[in-house]
C-alpha cells in the first residue's frame, strides 16, 4: 500500500486498531477502487457494484455501536473516509451520506420501529439513503426552505423540491426536511415509490462524476405520522446531521490531498527537464511539494484533534467548521499545485489529479461553503453574526 | 472440522528492504509487518470450511510481539482463537527450528483435523516449514494446494505440477499448504477488527513446549550473509534508422552471443 505522508510521526497518535482499520480500507481502495475509478468518473457512473463490498467491510455507520455496528473510534471512522477519498470524493460522499446523513438521524431522532426497519438494512447496503435539505433556492440558508409538511388527518402531506442530493437516484429512502404549519422544521422518511415522490438526476457535472446527484420532487406526498422522525424538532436537527458529515469531510479531503501530493512527488522525481535533472531538483517545484506536505501535516493534526474531541463528547460545530474549512481549502490548493507540477499531464486521466481537482470544487462548496464556515468562525470570534438570515 | 493455521509475520511486500548492520539480517526499522500472503489463502480456506459447516479455527504464530498484530488480523478475518509462541528468536530464517517450535505447539494444543500453512513465507521464500511440520508431527502432507474437498475423514487435494494437475487423497488429520489461486482472501471487516482487539491471545514460550532455545538456534541452517541485488545496468539502444538490416543483424548477434537467449 502507498506509504502515508507522516512527517511528524503522527501514526504514534493512533491506536493499533485505528491503524489496522486505515490500512485495511486503504488496501481495499488500492485494489478495488483505484484500478477502475478513472473510467467510472469518465463515464459519469457510480460503481454500484462496490456497495455490497463496502457493506461487508462494515463501512456504513462504522462509528455507531447500536444494532451490532462496529463502533470504531471517531478517528478510525475519519481514517476510513480519508482512505475512501484517497480513492475518490464521490465514493467518500456515498459513505458519508449513508452513515452521517441517513443512519445518524434515524439513530438519533428516529422511533424504535424506524431504527429496527432501516438501520440493519442501511448497514448491510440492502437499502441506500439520501438526505434532502438543500433546495434549488436555499443552499447556504436552509432556514428559508420552501418544502412544506402539512397536517392531514393523522398524517402529513409533503410538497416541495430538494436539490443537489447525493445518492438521490440510488436511494430507497430519503430523509426529507420540511417546515410544518407552525414553521418548525421536521424530518420525514420518504420511501422510493411513494406516490408523488420522484427523483431527477442532475446531468452535466464536471465534478463528483463517480457519484449520483439528484433533485427530489415532492408533489403532495402523503405520509403517515410514523414516517416522521419523532425526536427531530427544528433546524438544529438537520444541522446536527451536517456537523457529523462535515467532520467526515474534514478527514476525507485529507485523503484527496494525499493522493495528489503523492502523484506530484512521484512525477517530479522522474520527470526530467533542463539538463537531465528531475524537476523535483528544481527549487520552485520543491516549494510546491513542501507547501503541500506542510499543509497536509497541519491538517492531519487538526482532524486528529477533532476526532479525539468527538469521542470525548465535547466537539463543537465551530470546531468542525474550522476542520472542514481548513481541509477542503488545503486539499483544493494541493490539487492545483499538483496539476501545475504535472504540467500537461495534469489534465489527463492517466493521473488522478484533474479528477480530484474537479471533485474538490464541489467538496469545497457542499456541506457549508468555505465562506459560510468562515462566517461561523467569525461569529464565534467576534460575537457578530454576518450571515443571519434576512426576511425571505 | 478443527483447523489450525500457521501464520508467518513478514515484511509487507511493498517494503523497501535495507540490510542490518550485522549483514545477515534485514534492518527492521520502519518495516510494516503483515500476514504472509500465502498464509492468507490458508486462513481464508480454513475459515470458509468452518463457515460452510461447523468447526473452529486457531491461528498460531511464532515470534516477537509484532506477531500479535498478525494474530489479531487472523482473528479479524474469522479465526476463533490465537496462540503466540515466544522465545528463542535467534531462529530467523531457520526453517527447521521454526517447524520444531510450531510442531511442538500443534502437539501441545492437540485435536486438530487440519493444519494449514502457506506454501511459503514471503519473508525468506523457503517453502520448508509446512512440510517439516508435517514430518515432525508425523502427519500426511500436500503442498501447494489449489483445491481441497473433504469427506469421509479424507481430503482430496488438487495441486499444480508441470503441465498438469495432481489429485492427492490423504487421511485426516493432515497438513495442507496453500497456493495462490486456492481462493480470494477476504478483507477483515471493521467489526472483525474491533472484536479482535478485545480477544485474548494465548501465549506459550519455547521453554513451555519443552524446547531448548540454544539447541534450536544451532539446528538446521544459519543465515551467513545477505546482499541486495546489484543495481540494474543501463539498457542498450541499437539505432536502426539509417540501416535497419544491419541493426537487426546486430540485435540477433547480441541475443545469441551476449544474452544467449536464442
Amino acid at each position: 500500500m502507498t506509504e502515508h505522508l507522516d512527517l511528524l510521526r503522527l501514526d504514534e497518535l493512533l491506536s493499533e486498531d485505528e491503524k489496522t482499520v486505515r490500512d485495511m480500507v486503504g488496501r481495499w481502495v488500492d485494489e478495488r477502487v483505484l484500478p477502475g475509478i478513472e473510467q467510472w468518473a469518465y463515464e459519469g457512473r457510480f460503481p454500484r457494484e462496490l456497495i455490497p463490498e463496502m457493506a461487508e467491510l462494515g463501512l456504513f455507520g462504522a462509528s455507531y455501536s447500536d444494532y451490532g455496528l462496529p463502533g470504531v473510534s471517531s478517528v478510525a471512522y475519519g481514517l476510513v473516509l480519508q482512505e475512501l477519498e484517497r480513492g475518490d470524493s464521490g465514493l467518500r460522499s456515498f459513505v458519508s451520506v449513508q452513515s452521517a446523513l441517513v443512519m445518524y438521524p434515524i439513530l438519533r431522532f428516529g422511533s424504535s420501529e424506524q431504527k429496527d426497519r432501516w438501520i440493519p438494512a442501511l448497514a448491510e447496503g440492502r437499502a441506500i439513503g439520501c438526505f434532502g435539505l438543500t433546495e434549488p433556492d436555499f443552499g447556504s440558508n436552509p432556514a428559508g426552505m420552501r418544502t412544506r409538511a402539512r397536517r392531514r388527518g393523522e398524517g402529513w402531506v409533503l410538497s416541495g423540491e430538494k436539490a443537489w442530493i447525493t445518492n438521490g437516484n440510488l436511494a430507497d429512502l430519503a430523509v426529507v426536511w420540511a417546515k410544518d404549519d407552525e414553521g418548525e422544521v421536521r424530518g420525514f422518511l420518504v420511501e422510493r415509490g411513494t406516490p408523488g415522490f420522484s427523483v431527477v438526476e442532475h446531468k452535466g457535472k464536471y465534478s463528483l462524476r463517480a457519484s449520483v446527484t439528484s433533485q427530489l420532487v415532492l408533489e403532495d406526498v402523503e405520509l403517515p405520522d410514523a414516517a416522521r422522525l419523532p425526536a427531530a424538532h427544528g433546524l438544529k436537527a438537520p444541522l446536527a446531521c451536517l456537523t457529523q458529515a462535515r467532520y467526515g469531510i474534514a478527514w476525507g479531503t485529507l485523503g484527496a490531498a494525499m493522493a495528489v501530493f503523492r502523484t506530484a512527488l512521484d512525477y517530479a522525481r522522474i520527470r526530467v527537464q533542463f539538463g537531465g535533472k528531475p524537476i523535483a531538483a528544481h527549487q520552485m517545484v520543491q516549494e510546491k511539494l513542501v507547501w503541500m506536505a506542510n499543509e497536509i501535516t497541519k491538517a492531519q493534526l487538526v482532524v486528529w484533534r477533532l476526532g479525539r474531541l468527538k469521542d470525548e463528547g465535547t466537539l463543537t460545530h465551530v470546531q468542525v467548521s474550522l476542520g472542514k474549512r481548513n481541509s477542503c481549502w488545503m486539499a483544493r490548493e494541493c490539487a492545483r499545485l499538483a496539476r501545475e507540477i504535472l504540467g500537461a499531464n495534469g489534465i489527463v486521466n492517466e493521473y488522478p489529479v484533474m479528477r480530484h481537482l474537479m471533485n474538490l470544487e464541489s467538496v469545497f462548496t457542499y456541506e457549508g461553503t468555505h465562506d459560510i464556515h468562515t462566517l461561523v468562525l467569525g461569529k464565534h470570534l467576534t460575537g457578530f453574526g454576518a450571515f443571519e438570515p434576512g426576511p425571505e | 472440522m478443527r483447523s489450525c493455521v500457521l501464520l508467518a509475520c513478514v515484511p509487507d511486500t511493498a517494503s523497501v528492504i535495507k540490510l542490518g548492520a550485522a549483514g545477515n539480517r534485514i534492518d527492521e526499522a520502519g518495516i510494516k509487518w503483515v500476514i504472509s500472503p500465502y498464509d492468507e489463502f490458508a486462513l481464508e480456506e480454513a475459515v470458509r470450511i468452518k463457515e460452510a459447516g461447523s468447526g473452529h479455527v486457531t491461528v498460531i504464530s511464532y515470534g516477537p510481539d509484532r506477531v500479535q498484530a498478525t494474530l489479531r488480523d487472523g482473528l479479524a478475518r474469522g479465526a476463533d482463537a490465537a496462540v503466540q509462541v515466544t522465545g528463542g528468536e535467534t531462529t530467523f530464517g531457520n526453517a527447521l527450528a521454526i517447524a520444531r517450535v510450531l510442531a511442538a505447539a500443534i502437539r501441545k494444543l492437540g485435536g486438530f483435523d487440519l493444519v494449514w500453512a502457506g506454501v511459503k513465507g514471503v519473508g525468506s521464500d523457503n517453502s520448508l516449514v509446512g512440510a517439516m511440520v508435517a514430518e515432525l508431527c508425523d502427519l500426511p502432507h500436500v503442498s501447494g494446494v489449489l483445491k481441497a474437498e473433504f469427506g469421509g475423514g479424507k481430503v482430496v487435494a488438487h495441486r499444480e505440477v508441470d503441465g498438469g494437475m495432481e489429485v492427492i487423497e490423504a487421511p485426516l488429520p493432515c497438513v495442507l499448504t496453500a497456493q495462490k489461486g486456492l481462493n480470494e482472501p477476504r478483507y477483515p471487516s471493521l467489526k472483525g477488527i474491533m472484536a479482535s482487539k478485545k480477544a485474548a491471545i494465548q501465549t506459550m514460550s519455547v521453554a513451555d513446549l519443552g524446547l531448548d532455545e540454544a539447541a534450536l538456534a544451532g539446528a538446521g541452517c544459519r543465515w551467513r550473509s545477505l546482499a541486495l541485488p546489484p543495481a540494474k545496468g543501463g539498457g542498450m539502444i541499437l539505432n536502426g534508422e539509417t540501416d535497419p538490416a544491419a541493426a537487426a543483424r546486430e540485435l540477433a548477434r547480441l541475443l545469441r552471443e551476449q544474452a544467449k537467449v536464442i
